[in-house]
């Protein structure tokens, strides 16, 4: 597909550094799945919905610091939705965000309390300034908090409120957040590995599965078409959380 | 069932279906999936001299009939990409090695720093700078490229040729006698697409190549040209989606093909291919071989 043009309806400053904006379109697509964002004259980069027309958004580089430069009534290129999104499973299960990352849980959770799945939410920030959702999460059920300072909640990283939890009662558990605080809950929780659902970044450029930018080791995992939502199980036999290809293909650290 | 098995540029090829260059060809691993989804050989993305982050998005715009692309030749640079190869080449099919720079010294230099089962000269990108098809349209510069990579190399010496051209038989013929093992055509058309909301050019580098069913016609011409008229083979690329679009460009000449764009259906596309041409063989009682002498040389 060609970017469809998307109105910006409305921007909402959620921290110092993380903002929402509201398209004029709905694409319907499914938690965990993406978009390409297209900053016109810039370049386009994935985001994840926080709703079904709605990305929120951290600024990090030039494309991210050129949209927080927009406001209602500017326009974006939009593809998507693309990807594989999160698949609700069973009647009872666990939300574990970081940071940013927390975005398409929040939409996960609706759809799955509307559903009549009871959802319990452990989510991390660094600080308590850094929170965003909190009310929506709040209204989905039991809420956990961690901040890296102690200044809300529990005092540790996210996998500090792992400890406050009973892993074996959840039919099914919803991953996102910065690649080592996941790498961190996934092998801290990998007896039950199989039945979470991670949400992970690589560098997409085509996403469309053809330019192989965004490729997993050791099986060639596309991330951009077959993710980016993936069962944790896999991932502990890939490269996650040990390294990960940039936008030369060189293989540096990872992030977070 | 009949032998799909080719020999073909100094390569010995299980099937003459291949992975084309800039497709899935950044990561070994990728590779590696090719080839064990049924390619018959592999051609990694175009490796260049020093780390490249290639151009801005978008880097691909879908268009009604193929795909516009302009990745900019993104690499690690070939002191950082042996190990890809290397992991590719566990698979057990032939690997090549894409390689890309801006002179013959520079293209001999990238080659003996590498060790590829054969490689590819990319003479033919249309959308960076220096490179490609840049010095690709000159029939001098295709033969010294040709020959400077033949001296340094031990192993075979693909050149691949832009469509980019008044007569790309001469560039063929430039390619052969620079000593070239074999020539694959062809790279992508010079193309771009417009946002029509806001007049931007789409691409991020606002020119790019055309690949896909629009081009495949093209790339039946350019190969028929060159079967006709060079003593060294010719490996068919340009929208090769289907078993059928196979066998046409093998009756053109082509002795092997390679499948690009239509890897956006997956990685079936392999056996699909593959299959579909046992299967036609089969039914039409003919060897592989037989399919270049059908369409006729009627010059």
């Amino acid at each position: 597909m060609k970017p469809a043009n998307a109105i910006i309806q409305e921007v909402r400053s959620e921290t110092a550094t993380i903002r929402t904006f509201r398209f004029d379109l709905d694409l319907d697509p499914a938690p965990g799945q993406y978009a390409m964002i297209w900053i016109r004259g810039v370049d386009e980069i994935p985001m994840s919905f926080s709703s079904e027309d709605m990305i929120t958004v951290s600024a990090v580089g030039d494309a991210t610091n050129r949209l927080f430069g927009l406001g209602a009534g500017s326009s974006l290129g939009i593809r998507g939705p693309l990807g594989n999104g999160f698949v609700l499973r069973g009647d009872k299960i666990l939300l574990v965000g970081g940071g940013v990352g927390v975005a398409p849980l929040a939409f996960l959770g609706e759809q799955a309390k509307s559903s009549g799945i009871d959802v319990t939410s452990l989510i991390g920030f660094r600080s308590s300034q850094d929170m965003i959702f909190r009310s929506r999460f709040q209204s989905l059920g039991d809420l956990l908090i961690t901040t890296d300072d102690g200044s809300l909640g529990i005092h540790g990283r996210v996998a500090a409120g792992l400890m406050d939890l009973d892993l074996s009662e959840y039919s099914q558990i919803y991953l996102c957040g910065p690649e080592l605080m996941m790498w961190d809950i996934i092998s801290k929780a990998s007896d039950h590995a199989h039945k979470i659902q991670a949400c992970i970044n690589r560098y997409f450029k085509c996403a469309l599965g053809i330019c192989g930018s965004c490729c997993l080791d050791n099986d060639g995992f596309l991330t951009c078409v077959e993710g980016p939502v993936v069962m944790a199980d896999r991932l502990l036999k890939s490269e996650f959380g040990r390294y990960r290809r940039g936008p030369t293909g060189s293989i540096g650290e990872c992030r977070g | 069932m009949p032998s799909l098995s080719v020999d073909v540029g100094g390569l010995i090829l299980q099937n003459p279906v291949m992975l084309a260059a800039g497709i899935l060809g950044t990561t070994g691993a990728s590779l590696r999936r090719a080839a064990l989804a049924g390619a018959g050989g592999v051609v990694t993305k175009s490796i260049g001299s020093d780390p490249r982050e290639g151009h801005p998005g978008p880097t691909v715009v879908q268009v009604e009939c193929g795909l516009l692309n302009a990745m900019g030749l993104p690499n690690p640079g070939f002191r950082e990409f042996q190990k890809e190869i290397d992991v590719a080449k566990t698979s057990g099919v032939p690997v090549v090695a894409s390689i890309f720079g801006s002179s013959a010294a520079e293209f001999a230099r990238i080659a003996r720093g590498l060790q590829p089962d054969a490689f590819e000269l990319n003479l033919s990108c249309p959308h960076a700078e220096k490179y490609g098809s840049e010095l690709g349209r000159y029939p001098d510069l295709v033969e010294a490229v040709t020959g400077a990579v033949k001296a340094s190399a031990n192993v075979p010496v693909w050149v691949k040729l832009t469509p980019n051209t008044s007569d790309i038989v001469e560039l063929g013929r430039a390619a052969q006698s620079g000593g070239a093992d074999a020539v694959v055509a062809i790279n992508t058309l010079k193309a771009m697409a417009i946002d029509i909301e806001t007049g931007y050019p789409i691409l991020g580098n606002k020119f790019g190549g055309l690949s896909g069913s629009a081009v495949k016609p093209v790339a039946v011409r350019c190969v028929y040209e060159l079967a006709s008229n060079l003593d060294i083979p010719v490996i068919g690329v340009g929208g090769v989606s289907s078993w059928e679009d196979a066998a046409e460009m093998l009756m053109a000449g082509a002795k092997a093909v390679q499948v690009g764009t239509a890897l956006y259906r997956g990685y079936e596309v392999f056996k699909e291919i593959t299959d579909g041409l046992s299967s036609y063989l089969d039914r039409k009682s003919l060897g592989l071989e037989d399919l270049g002498n059908m369409a006729g040389r009627h010059s």
